[in-house]
This record gives structure tokens, C-alpha cells and sequence, in this order.
């Protein structure tokens, strides 16, 4: 088997140097830089030393995608192509791989679910693929308005499912993605999903990374399945193909794997608390309210809570970084006093307050909603008009606003 | 070379199974003259199988493994199918992951070693039933062709779905009763060897596998032209014995009746210009080296 030797401190070939990715995500320089949030995607992509990139236009990841290739052509990415449909594509990210490759692709709404069949086989085969996901309708007729349905699907499938809030969470969860799902004991593919249009689409500051800095390459022999390179022995997988057999022993492998998938993403949880300072942000846990939120209805949230907060109404604030691992322990916790537990989002089903329901004592504390659809921005005279609905406050009659 | 990949730790020799024992010491990883003749005589790159006694498949799959020119340094994806049977007991590594997506598993797979491997070839040959390759998978059969992937692309053609019990699939012959085919199907056999042409192979046979040296010819062929080239396919005719009514010992004889002239797996083979080219330069090469080994036995002998 080729030992790989330590790349921090060498050069690759676009100049940039190795680094310490603890140095280069929590202690070096960060220049604050204007972007949308696919231009966010193509910067980190820059850093992450990908080996492949593999492309489809759906909106509205389409830009973040044609920019990756932007990449290519520059000579930051190994191989780059478009693929023919999001289920091939997210067939050739598994085969980049399966073949000791550090992997990135996007997708979106439609395209999320023609993929579907690859995900719990990525989580499966244990590839460390990052799959970063712009979130739109899937309803019909036809949308490709921002709806965070889908992540519904991806949070079934054994991959590690991160919601980012903001370009900066983009940002920093990309680079800090690799590094958690390729550890060893973890080794799954990373949905990272945001908020589209008003991640991809809006203009934020983000604080990057030096230019010169960049992830060390993935190293496949550190993966806890083998590589399929031919550079370690062929062994004979097994005697008989499971797939054959009606027995227990059949069966008992295929679940004792299924369980281990499972255990590699609870194993992420302290990897994830150290990169990303905890799975979930807590303020004001004290409040009698709190909103537990992820994703762009966290800045819905604490707009509405800085409202509030003129007229007297104390509310406190979940914002839930990773829905795989869930974070069940630190949600318990957090919102242990309170009396009121809202959940805004941006789907009709209202997956998070399931989630949360099924995770916190006395549920009857729970408020599911309000729910926005189909494109609807959550304004945050909603959240508040909730929270004021829910402690007996009137609230005015939105229909009439701006009347 | 690649022996010293497989080898074991001279102390835990003895407690490996005797298989991989007998693969360090017997395969022929690396020998460049590996044939189906090696078949007895060294270690197969294929352990048990668990097809059907007198399965033609089971014949294909050793020629076949017999006959990849660069095993130790080749990369397999096969498909959902009987094909998926056999690759855990087959000694390169291969990739199974869903049905109907190999072309693109293997798209991804060789684009990924020729970027970790700049300076090395790394063969990929795809191996799949014909459900897989023509009919859930055409999409990505024929896009791997368009982009002018560099693999190979076999395809087990049994002329019905055989593990799910035979039922009716794009390279059925018309007028065939089976199941979902309840009247016969209605439609011509789908001639993918033509469209594999016209969407860019550089290589394409249609044969049986009854001739185990017309079946080392071209995979080696496929395996070279896909390296140097662009992509090739090889569509072979393994029948299902069990679901066509046959017994066990007349595999062989159905494929004989099917490569007949008129029948429609007739030997059949395309080869663009710069594939012919690249097979005359190694038949050159073959030439020399054998003159070479002549001309070495001679004076040994003198």
C-alpha cells in the first residue's frame, strides 16, 4: 500500500501551501470579502484541494457549479466535467470515490430526489463525498422557489446533513466538512445544505481564508473500506454474495452494517463539536420562549426576537447546525425551561418540529410553525405574531399590514 | 510489480486461506503473455462462482479474467444482475453500487485514477447485463460514449433479465414470450453494437463466447484501444440456459447455433482508424517479441 507522507507545508501546483487546516480555519488571517453565496462556494472549493468536481445545471446551484469549473479551467480542481442527469452524476461522484478521490457536487430541489437511490449507497460504500445542496421546491407544478422539503429525504439516508444559515457558515463548513467526514471512524458523505436563492442569490460579507492556504489532499488509505485502486490486496470480499442468501447470517451482516453507518455518524458528533464549537447555538436559554430553528429561518428568528425584545417579549434562540447527527442532548438541554417551543420553516411539512418533538420532554410545549411554502419568504412579523398567538399577546392581523 | 502488493508477511503465510495463498504464489499478475490458456495451469483471478451449473456467463467471466492484459493495475464495475454473483469472488478490485449506473461509476472511477495515477495506466472495464447496460442504464451507456470515456464497456447479453426470473429486456428477440412479455415482444431486438458505433466507440465486437481465443483477442484489443483511445464495447452472447429451456450441458452448443452466419450473433466487429492503427502497432510489437524469444530458444538450444 503507497503510505502517503505529510503534504503540510508543501506547494501544489497553483502555489498554494498545504496547511494545518486548525491553523488555517480558526487561526489564520481572514480578509472580509463582499460575494454571493456561489461565488462563497467556489472560494472554499478553491481552498478544499478537490480531485473532482462533477457538474449539472439546476437552479439555483448552476452558478456555484459553472464557477467550480471556472476552477478546473484555472487548474485548482483535478478533473471536472457535466454529467448527464443529477442520478449520474451522483453515480460518478461515487466512482471518483470509490477511486481514492476527494469529491464535490452540488445539486438542488428536483434534482436532490432524481438522485436519491445513490445517497444511502454513498453512506453505505462509506465515501466521503461532499454534496452541497441549494435547497427549492419540489412540489408540482413546477418551482424553483427556496423550500427546504428535501432535506426531509436526505436526513434518512446515513449521510451527515449540516443546514447552513448564512454565506459565512458556507464558507467555513465546506473546508471544515472534509475534515470531519473523512476521518477515519466517520468517513460519510456530507449533505451541506443552505437556504436557495437567499444564500445563493444575496450579496454578504464573509471573512475568507488566505488565498495561498489550502486543505491537504485526502488521503484514501485512511478510509476504513478499501480503495478501489488496485494498490491493496484483492482480496476476496466474501464467500457468498449476501445479496443470495435467505439466512441469518445474511441478514445479520446487512443490518450490522446499516447499524454501523448509524454509529459512524454518532461517532462525527465529536469531530463536528470540535470544528464547528457545537452542533447547535444557544441564546438566552433562560427565556420562558425559545425558537428553534435552522437554516435562513434563524435570521427570520432573530429578527423577529430583536422585535419582540422592544416590546418586553423575552425569547431565546436554537440555531441547529447539524440535523445528522441530531442534536438531541443539546436541544433537551437548551431548552429545558422552556415554557414555549416555536419552530419556524421553510417547508409544509414541518420536519424540525417532528425532529424536536420527538427529542424534548413534554412536547405539548412545541409550536410547529409558522410554515412557509413554495417560494414564500418568512417574514418576521410572523414568527412574532406566532410567539405573541402562543402567550395570549394580540398580535395585529398580518393580512392587514401595510394597510 | 504487482506481486509484491498481494504478498503476505512471511509469518502469517500459513494462516491466510489457502485461496490467497495460492494467488501469491500461482496468479499471473503481471505476466504479460496471460491468456485463457493460463486456465489449469495457474491461479484464476476468479474463485467459486455461484451462477448455474454450465452457465455460459460462468465461462465468459474466466476468459475474461484470463485474458485482461493488466490486472494488477485493472479496476471492474459491474451492475445489479447475475454478473453481481460472481465480483465478490473475483481478485481485482470491482465496484458494485447500484443497477443501471455502471458507465457512470465507471466515468467517475477513471477519471479519478488518472488523476491520482498521472503516470500510470489504470485499465477500467465495466461488466454488466443487458437490463443494466441497455435498458435502466442506456442513458449512461451512451453519454460515457459520447464524452469519449476512456473504458471499456462489456456487456453480458442473455436477451432477457435472468436473475429476476427472465423477464422481457431491450435485447430480447421480437416475438419471444416471456414475462412481461405476455403475448411475445413486439419489438426488434435493440442493436446497441450499431449505436455503440455511431455514438463514438472506437472498438466494438458482437460474438458468443463458445471460442475462448477469439475472446482473449478482444478483450485485449478493447482493453488496449480503450486505454490509448476512447471508448470501447463488447457485447457477448451469454445465454440464459435456464430461462430459454435448456439444460445445463447445452450452453455451448446454443451459442455455436447463434454465431452461424446468419444467425444474429455472427461475428461482427467495428474498428475506427485510430484503433486500427494502435492494433497494427501492437501486433508489430507482439511480432517482434516473438521473433525475439525465437531467435533467444534458438541459441539456448545451439
Amino acid at each position: 500500500m503507497a503510505a502517503q507522507a505529510s503534504f503540510i507545508g508543501q506547494k501544489n501546483k497553483k502555489e498554494q501551501v498545504y496547511t494545518d487546516p486548525w491553523h488555517m480555519m480558526n487561526e489564520a488571517p481572514r480578509t472580509p470579502s463582499f460575494f454571493t453565496g456561489s461565488e462563497v462556494i467556489k472560494e472554499a472549493v478553491r481552498r478544499a484541494s478537490c480531485d473532482i468536481m462533477v457538474a449539472y445545471p439546476i437552479t439555483p446551484q448552476s452558478e456555484a457549479a459553472a464557477l467550480c469549473g471556472e476552477l478546473f479551467a484555472e487548474g485548482y480542481i483535478g478533473d471536472y466535467f457535466r454529467g448527464e442527469s443529477e442520478f449520474a452524476v451522483m453515480s460518478q461522484c461515487a466512482g471518483a470515490a470509490f477511486g481514492g478521490a476527494r469529491v464535490f457536487t452540488t445539486t438542488a430541489g428536483p434534482g436532490t430526489m432524481r438522485a436519491m437511490e445513490n445517497f444511502p449507497m454513498w453512506a453505505g460504500a462509506r465515501l466521503p463525498i461532499q454534496m452541497i445542496v441549494t435547497c427549492r421546491g419540489i412540489n408540482s407544478p413546477l418551482s424553483i422557489q427556496p423550500d427546504t422539503l428535501e432535506i426531509s429525504y436526505l436526513m434518512q439516508t446515513g449521510m451527515l446533513v449540516w443546514h447552513a444559515e448564512t454565506a459565512q457558515d458556507f464558507y467555513d463548513w465546506i473546508l471544515k466538512g472534509y475534515m470531519v467526514s473523512e476521518e477515519p471512524d466517520v468517513h460519510l458523505p456530507l449533505a451541506l445544505c443552505c437556504d436557495g436563492f437567499f444564500v445563493t442569490h444575496t450579496k454578504d460579507m464573509v471573512d475568507l481564508t488566505p488565498v495561498d492556504m489550502c486543505l491537504p489532499p485526502y488521503d484514501p488509505y485512511r478510509s476504513p473500506v478499501p480503495c478501489m485502486d488496485m494498490e491493496c490486496p484483492p482480496v476476496r470480499m466474501m464467500r457468498d454474495p449476501f445479496v443470495m442468501k435467505s439466512n441469518y447470517i445474511s441478514y445479520a451482516t446487512h443490518a450490522s452494517w446499516q447499524q454501523e453507518v448509524w454509529a459512524a455518524v454518532e461517532r462525527s458528533r465529536k469531530h463536528t463539536i470540535r470544528w464547528m464549537d457545537g452542533l447547535i447555538d444557544a441564546d438566552d436559554t433562560d427565556a420562558d420562549v425559545m425558537v428553534v430553528a435552522s437554516g435562513t429561518a434563524v435570521s427570520q428568528s432573530r429578527e423577529a426576537i430583536a422585535m419582540l425584545e422592544e416590546e418586553g417579549i423575552h425569547v431565546g434562540l436554537v440555531k441547529v447546525k447539524t440535523l445528522r447527527p441530531w442534536p438531541g442532548e443539546e436541544i433537551r438541554e437548551a431548552t429545558k425551561h422552556a415554557k414555549h417551543i416555536i419552530v419556524p420553516e421553510f417547508n409544509v411539512i414541518g420536519w424540525l418540529a417532528r425532529e424536536v418533538s420527538a427529542t424534548v420532554p413534554n412536547n405539548e410545549r412545541i409550536h410547529a410553525g409558522p410554515h412557509v411554502c413554495g417560494g414564500m419568504t418568512m417574514p418576521p412579523e410572523i414568527i412574532a405574531a406566532e410567539i405573541k398567538t402562543v402567550l395570549g399577546v394580540k398580535a395585529p392581523s398580518l393580512a392587514g399590514r401595510g394597510g | 510489480m504487482s506481486k509484491e502488493r498481494i504478498k503476505i508477511a512471511e509469518e502469517l503465510f500459513d494462516i491466510m486461506p489457502v485461496e490467497y495463498q495460492d494467488l501469491v504464489k500461482r496468479a499471473t499478475y503481471g505476466n504479460g503473455q496471460r491468456g485463457w490458456k493460463d486456465i489449469g495451469n495457474a491461479k484464476e483471478l476468479i474463485e467459486e462462482h455461484s451462477l448455474c451449473a454450465g452457465c455460459p456467463e460462468s465461462m465468459a467471466f474466466r476468459y475474461i479474467l484470463a485474458s485482461l492484459p493488466n490486472p494488477e493495475d485493472t479496476v471492474m464495475v459491474g451492475s445489479t444482475g447475475c454478473t453481481s454473483l460472481v465480483f465478490p469472488h473475483v481478485a481485482v478490485h470491482n465496484i458494485h453500487s447500484l443497477f443501471g449506473n455502471q458507465n457512470a461509476v465507471a466515468s467517475g472511477l477513471k477519471r479519478a485514477l488518472t488523476v491520482r495515477f498521472p503516470d500510470r495506466h489504470k485499465d477500467v472495464v465495466v461488466l454488466a447485463g443487458d437490463g443494466a447496460t441497455v435498458d435502466i442504464g442506456l442513458d449512461m451507456t451512451l453519454q460515457a460514449w459520447f464524452r469519449q470515456e476512456k473504458f471499456t464497456t462489456i456487456c453480458f447479453d442473455n436477451e432477457l433479465y435472468a436473475n429476476t426470473g427472465g423477464q422481457e429486456s431491450g435485447l430480447m428477440q421480437k416475438g419471444f414470450v416471456a414475462k412481461m412479455a405476455p403475448v411475445g415482444k413486439t419489438f426488434e431486438k435493440v442493436r446497441l453494437p450499431e449505436i455503440a458505433r455511431e455514438s463514438g466507440c472506437h472498438y466494438v465486437v458482437n460474438c458468443t463466447v463458445s471460442k475462448p481465443n477469439l475472446i482473449e483477442k478482444v478483450i485485449k484489443n478493447a482493453v488496449h484501444v480503450a486505454r490509448e483511445i476512447g471508448p470501447t464495447y463488447l457485447q457477448l452472447y451469454t445465454p440464459c440456459i435456464l430461462e430459454i429451456g435448456k439444460n445445463s450441458m447445452e450452453g455451448l452448443q446454443e451459442m455455436r447455433d447463434s454465431e452461424k452466419p446468419t444467425e444474429r450473433f455472427a461475428y461482427k466487429e467495428y474498428v475506427s482508424e485510430p484503433a486500427k492503427e494502435l492494433l497494427a502497432e501492437l501486433a508489430a510489437k507482439e511480432k517482434e517479441r516473438k521473433a525475439e524469444a525465437k531467435k533467444q530458444l534458438a541459441g539456448q538450444s545451439a
